[in-house]
Order: structure tokens, then sequence, then C-alpha cells
């Protein structure tokens, strides 16, 4: 299955799609990681509840750039206006300018496609790409790293803001079937400097495609970061998406993970505490209907005292979807006073609707609090009754509660008119496109 | 007009009895007072006329409006105008107030075969409704009862109450946790929405509520069972003498 993978390698390599000697090794170095390991089966214990095989079993040849490019309004519902943003358009893979607003300069800020900044910041990549998304960590991760050519770059200078959100819009359109394409992101933040990230992933059409993403982060010394990802890929698509931050001291970061599409999706969300005194919070929602996979891991490394980590995710499942969620969190010996306190819940409105879930709390200092608590069922019966008293029975009651189930992760999301958009597509997977309730 | 009737009452949760054959007549334009002791199962009386699941009924006949009650599902009885303000509101996250209440009133209209109340009408309707709680309109964008405190939930149940127009409200311990103020709110809206063709159950442990809300009869419960009726000056007797002396006599007689 590896043959048209390593043949498109050859191919984009051998374009000069790498000129400066360190990409060059960066790439060729996760290629033979590729070759070495493949993708990970049954066998591997973090992928043991996901079935890979439809992904694994299939080549997704490289998708290749031209082509006519979706038009605006095609992209409109998936665009976010709020004060200040700006959008980065990714077509199958490929920087898209024309779709793109023009970032208003900041100073500090620096925000590019990262094909643009391989020969613009190559000391900056140099130093970065590569370093916290290690290609050792997964084949998909290798897989990315050797075929990585663009994506987001968001650099922001010592105490620089970025201002409105920086919005990476990833889009398949649908018009390669079966092709893979591989976005890669990076964010530096330099001490005290702030950012907030938008990365959504979205297919046009129900096109069957590969998005293999990886996004790294480092969030520097009292540095602030808001990540949001949202997946709405085709139901026929497979997506593995792979985020990696890393916290230096007083840093601060909340993750948004918001997953409603895909065949097969893959979450892997990877957080280093690097520093003492960081806080940070994942918050996660997914939604799984027909015969979709869902499946979220989480990994925090709590590695130095004094941090304080707050993790909540949410599945509804319905049809027979599946889902997976596993929060790994990991406490150091040196990590004492640590805060940890993660909670998921799984909602299954079908009988067949199924989910593994898998707290995995490692913890080697003597001195720390951490909490987990997973609870997967029904909905709530005191609030049904509740709802059913005041004369809302039966769809409309299952809908409204099912809604506020959901509602209480979005509802942390800062951003209004996204929070809204997203509110609308839970309604409508809920068979109610009317109106929402919030 | 007959508006509740009970006849020889029993129910259950689990294995245990907690109504033991309770008769009560409740007529339109009269206010009731179920009072007693912790354990007596008055919130128990109010669960059942509103139809709550974790209770089951062994014995006996509860009619409303002439229909059999214990026939209807808890939104049928919503529907049919029976109300429960609850002694413990739920709180529903991302759900605001003004969608939650006109989905309400709108279930009740539709039983109803009227048509559904569409949103600007149904502002003007809330804004009226609104003073009676002394409340602005902000209230209805809030997720319903979602960090609200105790008594901020206990007005939304009365705010719920003024607009859905019950024609049987049930206020379940709606006074505990009130401080004097709220207390004073909620009864005024309580006794704003009298009106002859209604009638208001108001279970409470204390007199103090029924300062304010003053009942036509007052009705002792313990162990599962009326043990003393009365006018409003029994409430009275029992914030003085306490329940004790009513076991006695129950025991002696």
């Amino acid at each position: 299955m590896t043959a048209t993978y390593l043949r498109d390698y050859e191919t984009l390599t051998g374009n000069g799609g790498a000129k400066a000697p360190w990409l060059a090794g960066l790439r060729q170095t996760a290629l033979e990681r590729f070759q070495a390991v493949g993708f990970p089966g049954a066998r591997d214990e973090d992928w043991r509840f996901i079935n890979l095989a439809p992904l694994t079993a299939r080549s997704f040849p490289l998708a290749t750039g031209g082509g006519l490019l979706p038009s605006a309004a095609a992209l409109a519902p998936y665009l976010i206006s709020i004060p200040g943003s700006r959008t980065l358009v990714f077509v199958n893979g490929r920087f898209a300018p024309s779709l793109s607003s023009s970032p208003e300069a900041r100073p500090g800020v620096t925000v590019l496609n990262l094909g643009s900044a391989l020969a613009s910041h190559a000391d900056l990549l140099d130093r970065h790409l590569g370093r916290y998304a290690s290609a050792e960590a997964s084949g998909f991760t290798a897989l990315n790293t050797a075929f990585m050519r663009e994506g987001l770059l968001v650099h922001v200078a010592r105490g620089a803001e970025a201002g409105g959100p920086i919005h990476a819009l990833f889009v398949s359109d649908g018009s390669q079937e079966g092709a893979a394409s591989y976005p890669r992101n990076l964010i530096v933040l330099e001490a005290g400097a702030t950012a907030s990230v938008i990365e959504s992933y979205v297919g046009l059409g129900d096109g069957s495609y590969f998005t293999n993403a990886v996004t790294e982060g480092l969030i520097g010394e009292g540095a602030r970061l808001e990540h949001i990802k949202i997946q709405r890929e085709s139901e026929q698509a497979y997506h593995v998406g792979t985020t990696h931050l890393r916290h230096a001291r007083d840093s601060r970061g909340v993750s948004h993970s918001v997953s409603f599409g895909a065949a097969l999706c893959r979450n892997n969300l990877d957080v280093v505490l690097d520093g003492p005194g960081v806080e940070a919070q994942m918050l996660g929602l997914y939604m799984g209907r027909g015969r979709q996979e869902v499946d979220n891991h989480t990994s925090l490394l709590h590695a130095h005292p004094n941090c304080s980590t707050r993790e909540i995710y949410k599945g509804i499942l319905d049809g027979r979807s599946h889902g997976v969620f596993n929060g790994k969190i990991y406490v150091t010996p040196i990590a004492q006073k640590t805060d940890a306190k993660q909670t998921n819940r799984a909602l299954l409105l079908s009988e067949h609707a199924t989910i593994d879930t898998k707290p995995q709390l490692e913890i080697f200092a003597d001195d720390v609090k951490c909490t987990h608590g997973a609870t997967v069922g029904n909905l709530d019966q005191q609030a049904g009754f509740y709802l059913k008293s005041r004369g809302i029975g039966g769809a409309l009651a299952r809908r409204i509660l099912t809604y506020a189930f959901a509602a209480e992760v979005l509802e942390e999301i800062p951003h209004e008119t996204l929070r809204a958009s997203l509110e609308a597509v839970v309604m409508s997977r809920l068979g109610h496109s009317e109106e929402v309730p919030g | 007009m007959t508006m509740l009737e009970i006849r020889n009452l029993h129910a259950k949760v689990g294995d245990k009895p907690i109504l033991n054959g309770i008769s009560l007549v409740v007529n339109a334009g009269e206010v009731h007072a179920i009072m007693g002791p912790n354990g007596s199962g008055k919130s128990t009386l109010a669960q059942v006329l509103a139809g709550h699941p974790a209770y089951e009924v062994t014995e006996g006949q509860i009619l409303y409006q002439g229909q059999d009650l214990l026939d209807m599902e808890p939104e049928e009885r919503a529907q049919a105008g029976l109300f429960l303000a609850f002694q413990y509101p739920v709180e529903i996250p991302g759900v605001s107030n003004a969608y939650f209440l006109r989905a309400a009133l709108n279930e009740i209209r539709k039983a109803r075969g009227e048509e559904e109340i569409d949103p600007i009408d149904f502002m003007d309707l809330v804004e009226a409704k609104l003073k009676l709680v002394e409340w602005g309109p902000e209230i209805m964008s809030r997720a319903v009862n979602a960090g609200f405190s105790g008594g901020e939930k206990k007005r939304n149940e009365i705010l719920q109450m003024a607009v859905l127009e019950p024609r049987l409200a049930i206020l379940d311990e709606t006074d505990s946790g009130l401080d004097i103020d709220a207390l004073r709110i909620v009864a005024s809206g309580v006794n704003a929405l009298r009106r002859p063709d209604n009638a208001t159950i108001v279970v409470t442990h204390y007199q103090r509520l029924l300062n304010y809300i003053v009942p036509d009869r007052v009705h002792v419960l313990a162990a599962g069972r009326i043990v003393k009726s009365g006018g409003k000056e029994l409430a009275l007797e029992l914030e003085a003498r306490g329940y004790e002396w009513l076991s006695e006599e129950v025991v002696s007689a």
C-alpha cells in the first residue's frame, strides 16, 4: 500500500520541492520513518479501538494543484466573520491566495502560508518545524512530515498581540476522488505573545479523500494561545489530525476541538507542560451518525510543578456510529501541586451506537490533585421530566436536551458568530434546522 | 367547579409506601395549603400530580377537570393546564429562557388547537409577565436556570407559571431558601395570577409563605395521610404549636 506514497514522494522531492538541506533532511528522515513503521494497526495500544483498515488498505495519491477553485458562495458557510480576523484558504492542500483575505499588518505578527515561508523564514522554520510534532510519534505524522508543503504559519513576537482570530480553512472540494492532502501548521508564540488560531477542515460535497494534518505549536513563557479546531469533512472522507502544543512556564492555553464529519476521524491532541505555572484547558465536542467513527485521543504531560489543567470532552453518537475517547494524563515525579481535572461524557442516542472510553492517569508525584469522571448514557431523566412538566415531550424534548448537552461545551467558545454557526450545525444534525435554542 | 378530586390515593417509591390514602377536593378559585413535617409525603403528592415516573400509584384515583389524571403523560397534564413549580428547578445549559418558554407555550397552544405564537408577539406577552417577578428582559436570553441563585430559580418558576397560565398550579416548597424580598416577589406574583377559574396548591413546611399567599383551606399531612384540615387559622396554630401535637392526636384517635 505504501508504493503510492513512495512514488508521490519521489515526484514531490524530484521537482525541487525542498531546496534547503534542512528541509530535505527533515522530509527524508520522516519518509524513512514511515517506511520503517508504516501505519499503526490494531496491535498498537493507541490505535486499537478504531478500525483503520478502510484507510490503510487503500492508497491515496497526493492531491495535485490547479483546477477550478470553489466559488466564494460555496465557501461562505465556512468563513467566520469576526472583526479583525483574517483567513487563509487552502484547497486540496494548496494555498489559494485569491480566496484568502490579505492580512492586515500588525507589528510583530507574521501570518503566512508555510509554503512561502520555507524560503523567506527558513531560520524560524529550521528552529521550530518538526520540533514539537515529532515524526517518531506515528506513521501518520511521519507521512505528513515527508509530504508537508503548505499550511499556516503564525509567529507572534515577544509581547505582541495577534489581534482577531487567524483562520486557516482547509477545503477539499471533492474534485480529486481518493486524493490525500497534508496540511502542516506551525504556531510560535514568543514570550508574552497572544494569539487566537482557528483551523477548519471542510469537505464540499460528499467525496472520499484523506486529510492527514499536523499542527505544532510553542507557547512561550507567559504567552496565551486559543486554538480551535473544527472538523467538518465529507462523511465519506478520512481525517487524521494531530496537534502538538508545548507550553513554556506561566503560559495559558485553551484548545477546542469540534468534530462533525468524516467516515473516520482521529484527533490527537498532545499537550506538554514544559514549565511550571501553566494553565491549560482542552474542550471537545464530537458527533457521530450513520457508520461514522470518531476517535479523540488526548495526552497531557505534566512535567513541572504548579500547573493546572481542565479537560472536558463530550460526544453524541447516533445510528451505528462509534466513538472513542482516550484521555491520558501523565504526571512526572517532580510535577508537585499538579491540579488536573478530566471529564468525558458520551450520549448514545441509538441502541446501535457505541463508545470506547478510557481515562488513563499515570501519576508519579504525591502532592497532586487529579480527578477524572466518565459517564456514558442517555439523556438526563430529571431534566426530561422538567421539560415534560412544561408540556414539552417526545422528539422536541430529546432535541432540546441533546442540544443542551452539546451547548455546554460550545458555550466556552468565545467568538459569538463562530459559536452560533456551530450551534446551528448541532441543531441541524438533530433534525431541526429552524432555530437555535441559545 | 371541581378542579381536582383526589380519592384514596396510595403511592410508593420503590418498595416504600409514601402516600397512604389521601382524599382531597380543590375547587376553581381556591388556594389550598398542604403542610406537614419532613417526610410526611407532601412533596411526593406534588410529584405524583405532575406525573413523576419515580412514583407508582398503587391505589386510588385522581380526577382533574373531570379527566382521569393518572391516565395522562406528564406533558399531557401540562398541556391540559397543570403546572408544578419545582422545589429544585433543573438547569438547562445552552437553551435560553426565551426559547424554552416559547416552546412550552406553543406545545400547550398546539394541544388546545391554537396557532403557535411568533417570537415578536411572544416577547410582548413576556414583557408584561416579567413585571410580576420584577425582572428585566435580559433574563430571557440567559440559559434556563443555569448559574441562577436559589431565589432566581424560584422566581423563574413563577415567571413560567405567569406565561403558561395554568388552571391548576402546584407550588412545591417554593418558599424554601428564599430571603424575604424574594419571598415577597414570588408571593405577589402568585397572588396576581389568582383567578376565579384557576386553583393553586401551595406545598410548604412553614407558615411564613401563607402570610403572603392566604389559603382558603389548610391540610396537614403526616405519614402519607391528611390528618387535619381547616381554614387559614390552622396554619397559625401549626406555627405556634409545631406538628407534634397532631401526631399525638392521630395516635390517640
